[in-house]
């Protein structure tokens, strides 16, 4: 098994993510994570899948997708291409007397501390997943008291976008 | 050229432009406001059936005895989840159908309201695709992009849930056709030019190839070009059940059925081919058997128009996407300009030699009760293949796919992949309205007659003279025949008691308004099948008695591999010495 970044681009309609989750539980695919969210036209929207599977069954997931009337377009991301984000808000606690620490890892993570109580602070964080992980497991220690996780948005590096061609499919049925 | 009217009236509106002749439904509450404009529309007969699940499969049987899409309609609520069967039944067998539904008012969509059902999110995993209108001026574009869905790439079902303040809304008629708006659905229809000549090549070096057809041949109406390239290649064809009578029966290189209850010949050539041609199929597990094992020294051409059955279940060497009758036409083209003659003579040798030692064969009963497959055998010679034929799903549809002869593309109308008992007689009834010329015979058992026979009534009053053979075993025959087999003999909940005539199906036929007949004796069945035929007024009900330890052979049990056939109880083929 391995991990697949998914960019599906998909008309901005009520029921399309209900249709793409519907299809991975349906086909016995499983989602590491989902994240869905606009773009820069208004009439598609953009979803980041996560999918942990191997070669073939990557390409029936695809296959399927493809299916759906309102999909637009695939494009699997490999890593080493593209930039992969998550986003990571945690509740640790903390007082006056390691406050200073926490905020020190904070800074060597590069995150950033959003909001301070007496007895805890809120930090997010933004990276990889390993980052990510890295992360947590330094903050343990202190005691997270809750912690909140966004799927992974994806987008490839370089002057290509993925939006172009499906724009003009939009352009000419409109 | 825009007219003002009712979301309703546009409906109709709608459906009358894209062609729709028939209608099979039932009204409601929500779906009221579309009925009054039916009323009047001199385009669009409404045939009022007796359960939703009729309607469902008699449009599934018009759509498949005309190659047109089907249309069926129902209220909110229970009405809609009636049609949940047909629907799912449609999706496995790719028939192009259109179901529209009444929904509550738009501000009572989400509260529970009296016979609301989220019929789009229920049926969303079993159509093509389905749609929710809730704006008026939405109906008319929706209708024919839902058309359009159903009938084109692979067909299938579309729902159109409509609210019933959209239907009962004002808006305006769009001159039409209105431009579709689905910049995500582009069929692929044109195959690859580079994967056709790679077949070609394949084709002419095989030793041992096989046509495996299935029903996207037919529904791409590909049976001349399938005719012209098996006899151009001399390769042997086999045919699926949703394919039977797609290549003529009596043709000499016709192998028979594949699968589970297929011919020893059509199965022995796929496990000892070393190419398989599919052609529309799916490699379905009732064809393939044990997947581990299935066809082992094959090599696989792959043909769909649906890219996502390719290198689904068995991969694919070469993946063709397209339209079988455009993949066949350049495989002739193709096959034509490489020039070579593959050499099948030794190939043929082996496949005589399995059709001559395991022919199609049953047992009569030394009793004088009747065999299942007498009946079949008799339909067939009398009725001969100019009929349409429909089944239910159980042991009398394997025999009527294994005995009766087929000829011709589509007149063998059954429910392949979702296996659905009660689809015979209403998928019959849509039959014969949608082909009013043709004969059209429902084989149907004894537990799916009783299923839906509700629709004789529809039949009768609608003039439409079907003629059903009941295969009464007086059992859920399939499942005893695997209780026999796998469960020590031990008939749990299969008895249906129905050859103690309860009910009468003949005293059943007549309180329809049918005429009803029987036949518990070989020597009656071909009298009892010409009164049937000279009988065109009302439909006929035959109650064909049958002894009900009659069993389906060949049978590949479920999960084994197709090497374990057995062409009777306990009798394994003998494959051939050098394997």
């Amino acid at each position: 098994m391995s991990r697949h970044t998914l960019s599906v681009l998909v008309e901005n309609k009520p029921g399309v993510l209900a249709r793409v989750a519907a299809l991975f539980s349906r086909r016995g695919f499983n989602i590491d994570s989902l994240a869905v969210g606009p773009t820069e036209h208004e009439d598609i929207s953009r979803m980041t899948i996560v999918v942990n599977v191997e070669e073939l069954p990557l390409e029936q997931v695809t296959k399927q997708l493809n299916k759906l009337v309102n999909v637009l377009k695939i494009v699997e991301l490999d890593p080493a291409q593209s930039v992969q984000r998550e986003l990571t808000l945690i509740k640790v606690r903390a007082d006056a007397d390691n406050r200073s620490s926490v905020l020190e890892l904070v800074n060597l993570f590069r995150a950033r501390c959003v909001d301070v109580a007496s007895d805890a602070v809120t930090i997010e964080v933004t990276g990889t997943p390993d980052k990510l992980e890295a992360f947590i497991k330094v903050l343990e220690p202190f005691g997270i008291k809750e912690l909140v996780q966004s799927g992974m948005v994806a987008i490839g590096r370089g002057a290509r976008s993925i939006t172009d061609r499906s724009l003009r499919a939009l352009d000419r049925t409109a | 050229m825009t007219e003002q009217m009712t979301g309703a009236q546009a409906l109709v509106r709608a459906l009358e432009h894209v062609g729709v002749d028939t209608v099979f439904g039932i009204p409601g509450g929500a779906i009221l406001p579309a009925y009054d404009p039916l009323y009047d529309s001199t385009k669009v007969r409404h045939v009022l059936v007796r359960h939703e699940q009729g309607a469902g499969h008699a449009a599934q049987g018009y759509a498949q005895a005309t190659g047109r899409v089907g249309v069926c309609m129902a209220t909110s609520g229970p009405g809609a989840t009636n049609l949940v069967t047909p629907i799912a039944d449609a999706y496995m067998d790719s028939v192009p159908l259109v179901a529209i539904t009444g929904q509550v008012a738009s501000g009572a969509i989400g509260t529970d309201a009296f016979q609301e059902a989220d019929i789009s999110g229920i049926t969303m995993p079993i159509t093509k695709h389905n749609f929710l209108i809730t704006n008026p001026d939405d109906i008319a574009r929706t209708i024919l992009e839902a058309f359009h869905i159903a009938s084109t790439g692979r067909p299938g079902p579309v729902l159109v849930d409509i609210s019933k303040d959209a239907l009962q809304a004002t808006t305006t008629f769009p001159s039409w056709p209105p431009a579709m708006q689905l910049p995500g659905y582009r069929p692929v229809t044109r195959p690859h030019s580079k994967q056709i000549r790679e077949a070609a090549k394949l084709i002419a070096e095989s030793r041992r190839p096989v046509l495996y057809v299935g029903g996207g041949v037919h529904k791409a109406g590909a049976s001349p070009e399938l005719l012209e390239f098996a006899e151009l290649t001399g390769i042997p064809v086999i045919t699926t059940l949703m394919a039977r009578g797609t290549f003529p029966d009596s043709h000499a290189q016709h192998l028979g059925m594949p699968g589970m209850h297929g011919s020893v010949a059509a199965v022995g050539a796929l496990q000892k081919s070393d190419l398989i041609i599919g052609l529309g199929v799916r490699f379905d597990d009732r064809v393939t058997g044990d997947l581990s094992s299935f066809a082992p020294y094959a090599k696989v051409v792959h043909a769909d128009i649906d890219p996502a059955e390719i290198s689904k279940n068995r991969h694919a060497d070469v993946p063709i996407v397209g339209d079988c009758k455009e993949v066949i036409a350049e495989l002739i083209a193709a096959v034509r300009s490489d020039g070579r003659k593959g050499d099948y003579a030794d190939w043929w040798t082996q496949l005589d030699s399995y059709r001559e030692t395991y022919p199609l064969g049953y047992d009569r009963f030394e009793d004088g009760s009747l065999a299942p497959q007498y009946v079949m055998e008799r339909l067939s010679a009398l009725v001969g293949p100019d009929a349409i034929y429909t089944a239910g799903v159980g042991q009398h549809q394997m025999w009527a796919a294994q005995f009766i002869g087929y000829e011709k593309p589509g007149t063998f109308i059954n429910s392949g992949g979702a296996g659905t008992m009660g689809f015979a007689v209403p998928a019959a009834m849509g039959a014969k309205m949608g082909r009013p010329d043709a004969t059209v015979w429902a084989v149907d058992g004894d537990g799916c007659f009783q299923m839906t026979n509700q629709e004789l009534a529809t039949c009768v009053i609608e003039g439409v003279p079907i003629k059903i053979a009941v295969i009464n075993n007086g059992n859920l025959g399939m499942v005893r025949q695997w209780q026999t087999l796998f469960y020590n003999e031990r008939y749990s909940n299969t008895d249906l008691q129905t050859v103690r005539r309860i009910p009468d199906f003949v005293k059943l036929a007549e309180a329809y308004g049918c005429v009803g007949l029987r036949c518990e004796r070989p020597e009656d069945v071909d009298a009892a099948i010409q009164k049937a035929m000279e009988i065109n007024d009302v439909p006929v009900v035959i109650d064909f008695v049958v002894h009900q330890d009659a069993m389906v052979w060949p049978m590949v049990a479920a999960g084994t591999s197709n090497d374990d056939i057995k062409f009777a109880r306990d009798m394994a083929p003998v494959w051939d010495s050098e394997d």
